[in-house]
């Protein structure tokens, strides 16, 4: 089974080059068998298209002002309508791709660096465990979105910041999860080889720890941009989120909340194509579970 | 069992502690100064005499580790101190949010399992069947849409189109159940969904593994009908690990309800906490986190322990 060679690959001693391959080719394998997981991916890639090509495809300024086209039905002129000061929306769907995709992929890969470092030192030196993991502990007891918002009512409404407060959130899990992987590990024959040869505890933890925590960890990585990525938009939608001079899905949406009896569709298309693409990680993470991770399987 | 009970409550003490600590850092971290941010609202000149006046009434003027302990010294006290904005003691101003806040937590937690439960068990039952796909699909679509988006859509139909329900606003109890239910149903709704989503999904996977087992083997050879089957001998199984799926799917019911009270205009501690952000009103903030993360912390600390209760190979 593919998944297997997979994981077979990550715990024996290749080259990264030879585990990034056998990633890839099972990653393809997996996708030919689960439709779901292909449309997921398919999504995301046709989101993040759209959001690289940007400057391409849109049909009129995200930002300029045209007060006598106010809330003009979507029509040839204007796909998605005008909003309530005759912006293309279109136009501002599109940039607001950026925002989301760029938040999205930061996020992701920020965390994931991240709950590497704390989730290594927990499992492995016992008496930072208790300090890192009370830590993490406590941020997972705050409801995200809450603890979100707070972060951004000290930061500051900016992209970057809202980066920073997204990781905040979302790196504790995956501290758990590094930190789950490195302590079932660490009583494995292979390390108890390798310290008796000697081998320095950082060296142990790069080479013979540190890959076998890969394959849940992209599964994570997954799921961390699908609620980054939701986040960012209740941030957006709140007015806790980028400057409102950047469009974004969900400040698009908090333009529109106040005309949702006649003029729908302000609200209607930010709202498709954020849920699109959330479900869309979401479906590709699924997948990514039941094919990189069979002991996962079962689980919700 | 009482040693379990005590251990597992003490290892809450050091949790509330971090989230206690987390939000004093929240309000001192801030860069530049609250104080200079809240004087200068507006955008005018900052007045240096009225940053100095609420640097002292926020206690910032004292060296940190002052600071802790007065906050500490406040929370165990139960005093959250004063909105920066209207002066009112943040404990009255939460108690007067309590009821709408809890009376939408509990019909949205009661619309979600009376929904997730049976689409979970369904989706196992017929599992890999284009049912079970369906519930699979319509379930991470639960919890891919923002509550707020949701929320909006139901008020362009339901209360716009149909004219089925009022488009928000609350209405207290005292004037009647039927209307204050009838008020409820739509931000129960809205912010149900993504809690619905998570059990669903949960009751389907713990669902699949308790019908592989042998007892249920037995109990369909037994000629049981296939109902007392499902019912009877395999989601009584599955109950456990449905029932902490519950526990964690309150922090993303709590997260759904500051964004869905403000869509539907319930003045419950969402929109306290929502509105205190924009304005920056620090002591409100702390309060409200507070508050709601300890719920969350204790409701997860109940639930452990009915898992003990109910499973006594459970001993950590």
């Amino acid at each position: 089974m593919a998944s297997q060679s997979g994981r077979a690959a990550l715990g024996s001693g290749r080259t990264r080059a030879e585990t990034v391959g056998a990633l890839i080719r099972s990653t393809l394998m997996a996708m030919r068998r689960n439709p779901t997981m292909a449309a997921g991916i398919a999504i995301v890639v046709v989101m993040a298209l759209m959001a690289i090509f940007a400057p391409l495809l849109f049909t009129g300024d995200p930002s300029a002002v045209a007060p006598r086209e106010r809330f003009t039905p979507p029509s040839s002129g204007n796909w998605f309508g005008t909003d309530n000061i005759g912006r293309d929306l279109w136009s501002r769907v599109l940039f607001g791709a950026r925002v989301s995709m760029t938040v999205g992929a930061a996020v992701a890969v920020i965390s994931v660096l991240s709950s590497i470092v704390f989730g290594l030192l927990a499992g492995y030196y016992r008496r930072l465990d208790a300090v890192i993991m009370r830590f993490m502990d406590g941020l997972m007891a705050i409801p995200s979105v809450l603890l979100a918002m707070a972060l951004m009512a000290l930061l500051g409404g900016s992209v970057q910041n809202v980066i920073i407060a997204l990781c905040v959130v979302e790196t504790p899990r995956a501290v758990r999860i590094v930190r789950a992987s490195v302590l079932s590990i660490r009583e494995e024959m292979f390390v108890d080889a390798a310290h008796a040869l000697g081998v320095p505890p950082p060296r142990i933890l790069r080479t013979h720890i540190l890959p076998n925590t890969f394959a849940p960890l992209i599964v994570q990585a997954s799921f961390i941009a699908a609620s980054a990525v939701l986040v960012e938009a209740y941030l957006s939608f709140v007015g806790a989120g980028p400057p409102p001079e950047v469009p974004s899905w969900g400040n698009i949406m908090a333009d529109g909340r106040h005309y949702i009896s006649r003029f729908v569709w302000m609200i209607v298309f930010p709202g498709i194509f954020l849920t699109l693409t959330v479900l869309g990680i979401n479906l590709a993470g699924d997948g990514l579970r039941d094919s990189l991770d069979p002991k996962l399987r079962s689980r919700m | 069992m009482t040693g379990y009970i005590i251990r597992r409550t003490l290892s809450t003490i050091p949790v509330i502690l971090v989230v206690a600590l987390v939000v004093f850092a929240i309000l001192r971290l801030a860069p530049g100064d609250p104080a200079a941010i809240l004087a200068g609202t507006g955008g005018a000149e900052v007045d240096p005499a009225v940053v100095e006046k609420i640097r002292k009434q926020l206690g910032l003027d004292q060296p940190l580790h002052v600071q802790l302990y007065r906050y500490f010294s406040d929370l165990a006290r139960g005093d959250l101190g004063q909105s920066l904005l209207s002066k009112h003691n943040v404990s009255d101003l939460i108690r007067a949010r309590v009821v709408p806040t809890l009376s939408l937590t509990i019909m949205t937690e009661v619309i979600a399992l009376v929904l997730a439960i049976p689409l979970g068990v369904l989706a196992a039952w017929k599992a890999d069947s284009w049912i079970d796909r369906t519930v699979m699909v319509i379930a991470t679509l639960g919890f891919s849409m923002p509550v707020f988006w949701l929320g909006f859509l139901m008020i362009f139909f339901f209360a716009v189109q149909l004219d089925f329900f009022p488009a928000a606003g609350y209405t207290p109890p005292s004037e009647g159940i039927g209307p204050f239910l009838h008020r409820l149903i739509m931000p129960a709704f809205a912010t149900g969904v993504i809690v619905m989503a998570l059990i669903t999904r949960m009751t389907r996977a713990t669902m699949l593994e308790t019908l592989r087992e042998d007892y249920v083997r037995t109990a369909r050879a037994k000629g049981l009908t296939e109902r007392t089957v499902l019912i009877r001998h395999a989601l009584r199984n599955a109950a456990l690990p449905i029932v902490t799926v519950i526990g964690l799917g309150f922090a993303a019911l709590l997260s759904g309800l500051v964004v869905t009270e403000s869509v539907f205009a319930v003045p419950g501690l969402g929109r306290l906490l929502l509105n205190a952000i924009l304005a920056r009103d620090y002591p409100i903030i702390q309060g409200t986190i507070l508050l709601i993360s300890g719920v969350y912390v204790i409701i997860n600390l109940f639930i452990d322990i009915s898992y003990a209760y109910f499973d006594p190979r459970i001993r950590y």
